[in-house]
């Protein structure tokens, strides 16, 4: 049975699924009923000074879009951080700590940028024997305008200042959660790095607008008749966490750094992907919010599961697996063909493979052969491109196959290389670089 | 004697109100919002669909399936009527097992097609509550055409040629338009008044006169007709029931199923509508089933239809087999009527024989089985009369006892077109009839304004 107990930056979990810090996280009681359930670690929703809290908004806070059968594909929110009261929160994360102690407990922090609010904060979450904190650089709305959350996540001298006060105040762990809302998500990692965090954790929300109301012409959610842009997150922000995440996970800068992975994550098969790219855990949060805690269940076992099936023991048989094999396109080798094939036991005739190659890409599909409604590539047409396989909808029916070195590519009417050559070296290229 | 259920012979008020109110409730009741969007949400939008091309009117039903799932139900409603002005009573008669859900691909794919009849049901239901009218008459051609029967061919035929502008006459046999979809599919597929509240929808487009309670080959002949009119559409139906060939057939209590289904259809109270205790259906198709199901609903404690072939030569789908076994009836093959034994001139039973095929051919064994009955329905199909073409048969010619028309339904008289089941080499669907009578409304336009 594989091992998927985890130590990240010395915090240790039973699992690597934390819940984010969010409502799930937000009181005693949700952290209990999470724990119960399963989960490794919380991050507790996060804290601000002292003082009388923020208030949310008492209308609507979230906003949405759905897939077929309304499934929820992604969310989006104008909450902030927590409205409870500073101690209230200080005292119930002591004792679900004290109740919990194999589990991880992070405190995430947000405080407004000097130096004097941060130290006022540490001593206080130290004292609750929680695991670490992490930092929330990431709100993007509502805190950012303080100038606390995005606002310090945008400016990396920020980041890397804040991080570094805390490094100094507390013994500790740190972790700095990043937003997406910025062009180079490495910046704000280097920086992050740089002052010394222990990890960082990534992403949080995207700023967004998920749809307009057409009676009210008023973006969702509405609040009497007005609206703002808010978090987008779930499965929706999954292919752009992951690319933040290999982004960081591969830069020589920040190689090695340890990384949360956050975003859209729903099933074990997403936990492993984001594991694979360089995460030690991952955090959830749209996931819970949509189905409640249970799916942990899915997802510790379907861990497991594949990890005995591929053989991988431990986590650290996973973890940034795949990082090496994302590069930069210049790189990829284009003496690599594949055609499309279709499965004719397989294939339902739909035709979606058909009009999708035929009126936007490449006119390679079949619709009719013979007087019969029949789909089928032609490979002197075929480019490659994966769309056929991207529409159509029986998994599997459509497969992308690599042509053997010396096979004829009837497209091109070229054999395939046997070498391995990229764009760097193309006669095509302007600035290609002389090959050795 | 018993009362009610039990009682003997042919006796009305079999069963309480409820129970008839409930037995003759919608089939298939329509979807909501919510099951209309889900379901919606199962098509894949196919390319050169498949059910499209299996739908005699053929219907752009990706399209209109879209328009649901993007919450546009009279866009969908609009791409429906386009093809299929009748696509409200198709959505509830259609065969949709043995045309576009046959042909779906998530039949092939999971054995479950898309409910494309009940979504059609929805987006119609919908333009017909909102009253929703999508065509005009064009600007008068001053062309009149006179149309022989109410049925869907004619109600089709007149819609479209009243689009183009054509001043158009329905002469209608009957006090009531509507053809079989008033007076013959089953009470069950279209309660409510449906068919009238359809007439009704069709006609306000304008331009479109009714005569009721005028018949080809009484009141009038095709010759007056073409004479006053500058084209003629037949879409007169099958007005004749075929023979049981059955010894003592004239036996009171020996009924044709289709006009016993019409006396239904038009009773106002079904508990005045008497049935008896066992009933015998001859005949393997539709409507035989029809006459079953509903014989069986109304109270009948014992019926049974008896087809003198095999079960996988009935004309009644899989679908429809089904339906009625699950009402209670009992399905026979292999047997054929050969005398009806009467009582005092009325029905007690029936002696069937049983065949066989010999070297393709179907004939007795000589071997017989007897069957208690108090009633015996004949459903073994309708047959045109050409009598009423008065004499014109020499002009219009006939093919296989029906009319003979082109692909585009001219018959073989100048200017008179037909269609729906008087014609040759139709399946007998309400749906090929509009499909038959829309197509000849455009063959009338073209050769009026050539
Ligand atoms: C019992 C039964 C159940 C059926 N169930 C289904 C079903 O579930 N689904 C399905 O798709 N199909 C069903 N059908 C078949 C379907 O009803 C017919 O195919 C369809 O109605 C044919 O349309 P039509 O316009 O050609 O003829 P009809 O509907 O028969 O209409 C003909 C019209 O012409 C009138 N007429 C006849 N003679 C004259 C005359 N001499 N002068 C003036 N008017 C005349 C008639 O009164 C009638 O109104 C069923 C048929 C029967 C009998
Ligand atoms: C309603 C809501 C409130 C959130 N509040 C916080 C917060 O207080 N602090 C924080 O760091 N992230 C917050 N987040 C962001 C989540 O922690 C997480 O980064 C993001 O939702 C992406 O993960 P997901 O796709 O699994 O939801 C919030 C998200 C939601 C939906
Ligand atoms: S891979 Fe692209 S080009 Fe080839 S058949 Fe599929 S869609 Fe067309
Ligand atoms: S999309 Fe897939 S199922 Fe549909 S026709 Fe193409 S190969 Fe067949
Ligand atoms: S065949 Fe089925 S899935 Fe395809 S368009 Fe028609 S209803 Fe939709």
């Amino acid at each position: 049975m594989a091992d998927i107990r985890s130590n990240f930056v010395g915090i240790k979990s039973p699992n690597p699924f934390w819940l984010a810090s969010a409502p799930p996280t937000d009181k005693a009681y949700n952290v209990e009923r999470a724990f119960k359930a399963g989960w490794g670690g919380v991050v507790w929703k996060t804290l601000g000074e002292e003082g009388p809290p923020v208030v949310n908004v008492n209308g609507p806070r979230y906003g949405a879009i759905w897939g077929a059968d309304r499934r929820l594909l992604g969310l989006n929110n104008i909450e902030l951080i927590t409205d409870r009261d500073l101690y209230l929160n200080l005292r119930e994360i002591k004792q679900v700590k004290k109740n919990w102690p194999d589990r991880a407990l992070i405190v995430s922090l947000m405080v407004p940028c000097e130096e004097q609010a941060w130290k006022a904060i540490l001593p206080l979450v130290e004292e609750t024997e929680a695991d670490g904190i992490e930092l929330n650089f990431g709100c993007p709305h509502g805190m950012s305008e303080r100038g606390m959350g995005a606002a310090v996540g945008q400016v990396p001298e920020y980041v890397e200042m804040v991080v570094r006060w805390c490094k100094q105040n507390t013994r500790m762990p740190v972790i700095t959660k990043l937003t997406p809302n910025i062009t180079d998500v490495r910046q704000p990692a280097r920086a992050a790095h740089a002052g010394g965090t222990d990890a960082v954790s990534l992403i949080n929300t995207i700023n967004s607008i998920t749809s307009v109301n057409l009676d009210n012409f008023a973006p969702e959610p509405t609040i009497d008749g007005k609206g703002s842009h808010g978090g987008y997150c779930g499965p929706a922000v999954k292919p752009i966490a992951l690319n933040m995440v290999a982004e960081i996970a591969r830069d020589p800068q920040t190689a090695g750094l340890p990384i949360s992975g956050i975003g859209g994550i729903t099933t074990w098969r997403d936990a492993a992907e984001f594991l694979a790219l360089g995460s030690g855990t991952v955090q959830v949060c749209t996931a819970a919010m949509t189905y409640g805690f249970k799916i942990v269940e899915e997802m510790i076992e379907g861990l497991e599961n594949w990890m005995d099936a591929k053989g991988h023991a431990t986590l650290d048989d996973v973890i940034g697996r795949a990082a090496p094999n994302v590069t930069d396109w210049q790189y990829l080798n284009l003496n690599y063909v594949t055609k499309a094939r279709i499965d004719q036991d397989q294939c339902i005739k739909c035709g979606r493979c058909h009009i999708a190659c035929e009126d936007t890409s490449h006119q390679a599909i079949t619709a009719m052969v013979d007087g019969k409604r029949h789909f089928e590539v032609i490979e002197e047409e075929c480019v490659g491109c994966n769309l056929c396989v991207n529409v159509c909808p029986v998994e599997g029916c459509i497969d992308m196959v690599p042509l053997a070195a010396g096979a004829l590519d009837k497209r091109t009417g070229e054999k395939v290389e046997p070498v391995y050559a990229n764009w760097t070296t193309h006669p095509n290229n302007p600035s290609k670089v002389a090959a050795e | 004697m018993a009362d009610g259920l039990y009682a003997d012979g042919i006796a009305a008020g079999r069963l309480s109100g409820e129970e008839y109110e409930k037995n003759f409730a919608d089939l298939h009741p329509p979807l909501d919002r919510h099951e209309a969007a889900v379901e919606a949400d199962r098509c894949y939008f196919c390319f050169d669909a498949p059910c499209t091309t299996a739908c005699p009117t053929s219907i752009d039903i990706p399209m209109f399936i879209r328009q649901i799932a993007t919450d546009n139900p009279l866009g969908s409603a609009r791409t429906i009527f386009d093809q299929n002005i009748l696509g409200g009573m198709c959505a509830r008669v259609c065969p949709t097992e043995t045309l576009c859900e046959e042909a779906c691909v998530r039949e092939e794919a999971e054995g479950k097609p898309v409910q494309i009849g009940r979504l059609q049901r929805y987006a119609t239901d919908a333009a017909m509550e909102a009253d929703a009218q999508f065509y005009e008459r064009a600007a008068p051609t001053g062309k009149s055409v006179a149309i022989v029967g109410a049925g869907p061919a004619g109600l089709a035929c007149a819609h479209r040629l009243a689009m183009h502008g054509h001043d158009v006459t329905i002469l209608e046999a009957r006090p009531k338009p509507g053809g079989l979809n008033e007076f013959g599919i089953a009470a069950y597929k279209t309660p409510n008044g449906f068919a009238q509240a359809e007439v009704d929808y069709l006609m306000a487009i304008g331009g479109i006169r009714l005569e009721e309670g005028k018949a080809l080959g009484r009141d009038f002949s095709l010759g007056d007709l073409t004479r006053d009119h500058d084209a003629v559409f037949l879409g007169m139906g099958l007005a004749g029931v075929n023979a049981l060939g059955a010894e003592g057939e004239a036996a009171d209590g020996v009924e044709s199923a289709v006009d016993y289904i019409a006396h239904l259809r038009q009773a106002r109270d079904l508990a005045s509508l008497p049935v008896g205790r066992r009933v015998v259906v001859i005949g393997g198709g539709m409507t035989a089933i029809d006459a079953a199901v509903q014989a069986r609903l109304l109270g009948a404690e014992e019926v049974t239809i008896c087809y003198r072939r095999g079960q996988e030569h009935m004309n009644a789908s899989a679908f429809e087999q089904d339906l009625a076994a699950s009402k209670g009836v009992t399905i026979r093959h292999w047997l054929q009527p050969t005398r009806i034994i009467a009582d005092n001139g009325r029905v007690s039973g029936i002696e069937l024989e049983y065949t066989a095929l010999k070297d393709g051919r179907l004939s007795g064994t000589g071997e017989t089985l007897t069957l208690r009955a108090d009633q015996v329905f004949k459903a073994i199909g309708q047959s045109f009369e050409a009598g009423v073409l008065n004499g014109s048969t020499a002009s219009v010619e006939l093919e296989g006892r029906r009319i003979k028309t082109d692909a585009e339904g001219r018959t073989s008289m100048p200017n008179v077109w037909a269609g729906g089941d008087c014609i040759a080499g139709g399946d007998d669907l309400t749906v090929s009839a509009v499909a038959q009578g829309r197509d000849a409304a455009e063959s009338i336009h073209r050769a009026l304004a050539g």
